[in-house]
């Protein structure tokens, strides 16, 4: 075999220094006295690295184990998403919408389901709306026990997660009740449902719930007062609420910073006004604090999912606006009309009125928006969508900066990074 | 030597070999299975009797696996660290004993021991600690980062945990006065005192639970099991000091790691929990069973053997049951333990100890 020499010269000296984008500029304190100031350590964290998640890179000047500088890369899984939408009639597009935080599909569903109607005006049905705010609260479940479950893997506790995963996955039975599909759901459709739920939907959804909510609570007594969890999180990965601000953060990692904001209570939608539950908030902004954030966020949901099978009716799941509404199968097949309006409907699409409308709801991870520009076609002109991992990404590099390697490990997975809706 | 002896020693080498090679994979399938029981899933149940036969798998996809060295190595130490990890971690079973003597019936005593020797927890410090070399070893001549990491924390974590591990014996081996294993064992025997019906012996985690406590953390770490697994953290350094390793490599790393689990508890049964002294219940058994001559010497003789291994079966599970429920600490956090907490622990023992000696207490 012939031996490769390698050489620390084939490094730039100022692989560092340059201005990338995405390095966040932080002053390192220069040691006049450190003659080893120029030969440290730049490791590659990821993307193949286990705790990035396969999406996501890190490249980290080290001394000894602290991280003295670094930078955050993402887009290894970029797609193209918005620029899909400005090619896809709105109803093709839904099935994008799955991918981009393929832990809770149904949320993003919901949320581009609403911006679309909320251009045209439609109104849903009572039914309609309560199933998917039922889905929308089983999907943050889903995502937060997945959050916790990984970050609280990162550190070793694998028992601990997969407590969490059954449930998850009995979750992903009732989704599958529902539409037929697990993790991509394409559930929604513009103004209705994809299908009615089930006979008894609502009570298995409860069960469920009230099971998970036991779960919840061994979990909490594995995990919640250990002290090597706690010396592991408490006060590691500090992202305070000037930083949060400064880093448009939102959701949970937010709200554990202090910041008191809630889409669902702030900006009703849906039924939210209809029901009770709390909204967690914690003061230090650590790992520590975002895992009980979340921890206590997945019981109130749990309670809103209880409380949503007790008040949910039978009734319609379409809107009766003319042009939303999916023909039914029975017209279809039976009158030339209703097979002409089907053929037009699924080839063209249908229309949009002119106008711009952003619509954001509370998703598990923080604030998902969906801003559409339309020009009265059956696609739209310009589609955005803000996938709050964007932005809580981008506070990574500040937040491990002076860290151990170990702390980054522990903040990435507390900060609920999904690489889906981090690249688009 | 005589024949005999050197046939005896052979037998014992034989036997020695056979049961250190059959845990590992009976421990494998332990992890696996108790894991699995303690997370609500199945495990391994496909091959063989309740998936008994899958670590028989394992094996011989390790053996099969291409073995292919990466770029860039350093080949001689690369090839050597293996080797290094697994040879110490089977020479130390040498000096533990099993069982007590057996008396042939032409008169003739067998030691159920390799090596009886005058230092043997000396020796078992000493070889057992010559790990670390192929830890660094592997790190260095893999030429990755990653494993430097892992062999640069393995090598300080072990450095530092053995200075707690090497105190928190000290106050056994005062209280036994001897430095061999046989010995101490033996000396357990002695009732410590009467609690109504039960006799209390004289084990010696009745007599230095501190030095237990310290005794136990310490070998964690020694053995870099969880929450102490940093050489290997797979979140942070992906695997550690043996990521570049493949194949029958990566199996030997793996069987060294389960070897000195073995040892270690081994070591906690010989020294805190009476080694080979027989389990309550069983010298009743013995005396029921009716047998004069040496089928009672065999008899005697096996249970010493059942009761030692079940002990250390415990201690296996025990080591296994934690790493399934507790998260690993920081690297600063385990240094700050390591030398913060273990280490004045383990002196105040010693100290203790003497003090009690001196008061007479022992």
């Amino acid at each position: 075999m012939e031996n490769k020499t390698f050489s620390v010269d084939q490094i730039p000296k100022d692989l560092l220094r340059q201005g990338i984008p995405g390095s966040y500029d932080v002053t390192v304190e220069h040691d006049p006295d450190d003659l080893w100031e120029e030969s440290r350590m730049i490791v590659n964290i990821g993307p193949t690295h286990p705790a990035m998640h396969g999406a996501l890179r890190l490249v980290a000047k080290l001394n000894g184990e602290v991280i003295e500088k670094s930078y955050a890369e993402f887009g290894y899984t970029h797609r193209a998403k918005e620029k899909l939408g400005e090619n896809r009639t709105y109803h093709q597009f839904i099935v994008y919408t799955d991918r981009l935080n393929y832990c809770s599909a149904l949320t993003n569903n919901m949320t581009y389901a609403m911006a679309v109607e909320r251009l045209m005006g439609v109104e849903l049905p009572m039914r309609a709306q309560w199933i998917r705010m039922m889905c929308c609260e089983i999907s943050r479940v889903i995502d937060h026990l997945i959050c916790v479950g990984i970050s609280a893997v990162d550190l070793g506790a694998f028992t601990f997660f997969l407590y969490g995963f059954h449930q998850r996955e009995e979750a992903y039975t009732l989704i599958e009740k529902l539409c037929g599909a697990r993790l991509t759901t394409s559930y929604c459709r513009i103004g209705g449902l994809m299908h009615d739920a089930p006979e008894g939907w609502e009570k298995e959804a409860k069960a469920w719930a009230k099971k998970t909510l036991k779960v919840i609570e061994e979990m909490d007594q594995l995990l919640t007062s250990n002290k090597i969890w706690c010396k592991r999180t408490v006060g590691v990965g500090v992202f305070n609420k000037e930083q949060c601000l400064e880093f448009s953060y939102s959701g949970p990692n937010a709200r554990a910073a202090g910041i008191d904001v809630d889409l669902r209570r702030d900006q009703p939608s849906m039924f939210y006004r209809d029901v009770q539950f709390d909204v967690p908030i914690a003061q230090n902004g650590d790992c520590y604090d975002r895992y009980l954030v979340r921890m206590e966020e997945i019981r109130q949901s749990l309670n809103i999912v209880i409380q949503c099978a007790e008040k949910i009716k039978k009734g319609p799941i379409w809107s009766e606006d003319k042009r939303t509404r999916i023909p039914d199968k029975e017209v279809v097949y039976n009158t030339m009309e209703g097979m002409i309006h089907h053929f037009k409907f699924f080839m063209e699409g249908f229309r949009v009125p002119a106008g711009e409308a952003y619509t954001t709801f509370e998703a598990s991870n923080g604030e998902l928006g969906f801003f559409i520009s339309s020009k009265g076609g059956s696609r739209s002109h310009r589609m955005r969508i803000r996938g709050p991992s964007v932005w809580h990404y981008q506070g990574l590099v500040p937040m491990v900066e002076g860290k151990l390697l170990g702390d980054m490990v522990a903040a990435l997975g507390s900060i609920n990074v999904i690489a889906g809706e981090l690249d688009r | 030597m005589e024949v005999f002896d050197w046939g005896v020693l052979a037998i014992k080498l034989g036997f020695l070999l056979v049961l250190l090679l059959q845990i590992p994979p009976i421990m494998v399938w332990v992890e696996r299975r108790g894991s699995a029981l303690m997370q609500n899933r199945l495990g391994p149940n496909r091959f063989g009797p309740l998936g008994l036969l899958q670590s028989l798998a394992d094996a011989i996809k390790f053996i099969f696996k291409e073995d292919r060295p990466p770029g860039m190595v350093n080949t001689f130490y690369w090839y050597l660290a293996p080797l290094i990890s697994v040879i110490p971690a089977f020479m130390v079973f040498a000096a533990m004993p099993f069982a007590s003597n057996l008396t042939l019936p032409s008169g003739q005593v067998v030691h159920l021991q390799l090596a009886d020797l005058d230092v043997g927890v000396l020796y078992i410090f000493a070889i057992g600690s010559l790990g670390v070399y192929s830890i660094i070893m592997a790190g260095w001549s893999s030429n990755s980062k990653y494993a430097l990491f892992g062999s640069l924390r393995s090598s300080n974590q072990m450095i530092s945990y053995e200075l707690s591990l090497g105190l928190s014996i000290i106050g056994i081996l005062m209280s036994f006065s001897s430095l061999k294993i046989q010995d101490i064992v033996m000396a357990q025997a002695q009732p410590l005192m009467q609690l109504g019906p039960v006799v209390i012996p004289k084990y010696g985690i009745f007599i230095q639970p501190l030095g237990f406590l310290v005794f136990l953390v310490a070998v964690f770490a020694e053995t870099n099991r969880l929450p102490f697994d940093l050489p290997e953290g797979e979140s942070e350094i992906v695997a550690g000091f043996h990521l570049e390793f493949g194949a029958m490599k990566f199996a030997l790393f793996f069987l060294a790691e389960y070897v000195n689990m073995t040892m270690a508890c081994c070591m906690i049964v010989s020294l805190y929990f009476g080694g080979w002294q027989l389990l309550p219940g069983l010298p009743g058994l013995i005396g029921a069973s009716g047998l004069t001559g040496f089928p009672l010497e065999a008899l005697r003789v096996g249970l010493e053997f059942a009761s030692f291994m079940t002990k250390v079966a415990f201690f296996l599970w025990f080591f296994v049951w934690v790493r399934w429920t507790l998260p690993r600490f920081r690297f600063d956090q385990l240094m700050n333990l390591g030398w913060k907490v273990m280490f004045p622990l383990a002196l105040l023992n010693v100290a203790l100890t003497a003090f009690l000696i001196y008061r007479g207490m022992f």
